[in-house]
């Protein structure tokens, strides 16, 4: 396990309290914490080197650069990408929407086929969907199992007519916690058309495991800095060069071009051309900053350390009068985003007892109405958890649903 | 008393375990809309029956948090026997408080009245008034001479990239 108690200290936010109560914060799978170095380097930036990125050849300039240029290599030393393919982008929607707009509209047509899963969040969804309704093509789903897992066999039998030429797949899913095998989706997918491109969802792995997208042999790779403890406003598509030079830009402006004319236009090198207008440069910094931190503590022990709690909270959490807890009961393949339901107790309402006690937990569809429909729920609660959580935010976490179960129970209703 | 005990004041909370005028039907119901908010999963199914220019009757039905189906449970008691151009003026009222201000006609709220508090969760606030909104449709959709209607709120996204 992991020094919980010093790495609190690097989490301004949790030395808040809320009334009485510490804060438990269990929602690191919808926004992670911001550690002291990240703030320190945004601020540094800020305070020393405060001026554009690639233009100016003064030594603040040059600072900026490379404070930038630091932050996008960082990341591509954390998923083990090529510099070259990490285009930076607001989030991992947007990254998304690169792929869809830059790749799928551009190299797709009517006879073509799209495979995604049931399981998918929604900014992993709606671009492709929109994408194939655009160009008239053709969406298929792998379903998932009962026990939330993704339907590999059927997944073989959705791509063997070899129409299958682009596929969309969650690495970890923001639901049920489910580690998808992407290398082996990926091989399969291949092994009915070679030219087919594999992009991945890796908002909810990056944070949380040991990721090699060279070893996964995916195409492309979406992440977002905001739950990789870096700040809001910043994400990035880790992707094959060879993927980015056969894709359209997706926004054209200042930055991305190499000449202009009154004419025409003519592209920047990549990863450049994807990156219109004055970028997000002190998130960058701040993203550099993020996989220092996460380096710092290692992967694999950030790894062991959330495969180890997230099981005393998946036995616990089963273990709770009237919870039923979704997707896979084993943490060899989930992460630590657990999401359940408590009987008779709507999950705002659990949220809302929850928060009172300075618990803080996620409620809803969690962005992938799909698969809510697919478990039957309207809305589940989500308790997710990283670094900075310890044994000790278990006890406020079941103590405040007993309490909420206590509170809304509805009398035994007379047979 | 902490916020969030006056959100979940004990009044509320005997609406929600034991709600007033809930059924899955109503005995010569004249309009009956079904209103779903997609962001909580609420679905309220409502049902009226209006007799010589009053609602003479109303049932609610559905699936929600506590606020929400608590809401509409003192709604129908607050409106039931009164005329249809009064319960829209009490509905007026209701979402008035809801805003923040001093609560008018509040003896005619009646149990409703313990709703005030929700004003300081703004998040709550279309919880409580998804039953006042399925009356308020189902008064129109009697109106204008039809029988039932299907209302989706926009509820929006709720988890971020």
């Amino acid at each position: 396990m992991l020094d919980v108690a010093a790495l609190r200290r690097e989490f301004p936010t949790l030395q808040r309290r809320i009334g009485d109560h510490r804060l438990v914060y269990l929602d690191a799978a919808a926004s992670a914490q911001t550690p002291l170095v990240v703030l320190d380097a945004m601020d540094r930036y800020y305070r020393t080197a405060r001026s554009n990125v690639h233009r100016g050849v003064y030594p603040l300039a040059e600072e900026a650069t490379a404070g930038f240029e630091a932050g996008r290599a960082a990341l591509a030393r954390l998923l083990g990408a090529d510099p070259r393919g990490v285009v930076l982008t607001r989030n991992a929607t947007e990254a998304c929407n690169l792929v869809a707009y830059g790749y799928v509209r551009h190299h797709l047509r009517a006879g073509d086929a799209i495979l995604s899963t049931v399981m998918e969040h929604h900014a992993n969804m709606v671009p492709f969907w929109h994408a194939a309704q655009a160009n008239d093509l053709e969406l298929r789903h792998v379903p998932v199992t009962a026990d939330g897992r993704l339907d590999l066999d059927a997944a073989r039998d959705l791509v063997a007519d070899g129409r299958v030429r682009f596929a969309a797949v969650t690495h970890v899913s923001n639901v049920l916690g489910t580690i998808n095998p992407v290398a082996e989706l990926a091989d399969l997918v291949r092994a009915a058309n070679p030219d087919a491109v594999v992009h991945v969802d890796g908002a909810q792995a990056a944070p949380h495991l040991p990721v090699d997208v060279a070893a996964l042999g995916v195409d492309s790779y979406a992440v977002t800095g905001h739950k990789l403890c870096g700040p809001t406003g910043i994400g990035a598509l880790a992707a094959r060069p060879e993927l980015l030079e056969r894709m359209e830009p997706f926004m054209t402006g200042g930055e991305m071009i190499r000449d202009v004319t009154l004419d025409g236009a003519t592209w920047n090198e990549i990863p450049h051309r994807f990156e219109a207008g004055t970028p997000m440069i002190a998130e960058a910094v701040g993203l550099g900053a993020a996989v220092g931190f996460l380096e710092d503590i290692g992967m694999d022990a950030v790894r062991a350390h959330e495969v180890e709690l997230g099981g005393t909270f998946l036995a616990a959490l089963r273990d709770a009068p009237g919870v039923e807890v979704h997707g896979p009961t084993d943490m060899s393949d989930r992460g630590a985003a657990i999401s359940f339901t408590v009987e008779g107790v709507h999950p705002h309402d659990i949220g809302a007892v929850l928060g009172d006690r300075g618990v803080c937990v996620r409620v809803g569809h969690h962005c992938c109405k799909p698969l809510m429909r697919e478990l039957g729920a309207t809305a589940t609660v989500r308790a997710s958890l990283h670094v900075h959580n310890g044994v000790d935010d278990l006890e406020p976490l079941l103590d405040g649903i007993a309490a909420a179960r206590a509170m809304f129970a509805r009398p035994a209703v007379p047979a | 008393m902490s916020e969030l005990e006056a959100l979940y004041q004990e009044l509320i909370l005997d609406h929600y375990r034991s709600p007033r005028n809930r059924a899955p039907g109503l005995s010569g119901e004249d309009a009956h809309v079904h209103h779903s908010n997609p962001l909580c999963g609420d679905e309220m199914d409502l049902r009226v029956r209006i007799r010589d220019g009053r609602l003479d009757g109303v049932a609610f039905d559905g699936d929600g948090c506590s606020i929400s189906q608590a809401s509409a449970s003192a709604m129908t008691e607050a409106v039931v026997g009164r005329p249809v151009e009064d319960v829209l003026g009490l509905d007026a009222a209701f979402r008035r408080m809801l805003l923040g201000e001093d609560p008018e006609r509040s003896e005619d709220l009646s149990d409703a009245l313990a709703f005030r508090g929700v004003a300081r969760f703004p998040v709550r606030v279309k919880c409580a008034l998804l039953g006042w909104d399925a009356l308020r449709d189902a008064i129109e959709t009697f109106q204008r001479g039809a029988g039932t209607n299907d209302v989706t709120h926009d509820g929006g996204d709720d988890d971020d990239r």
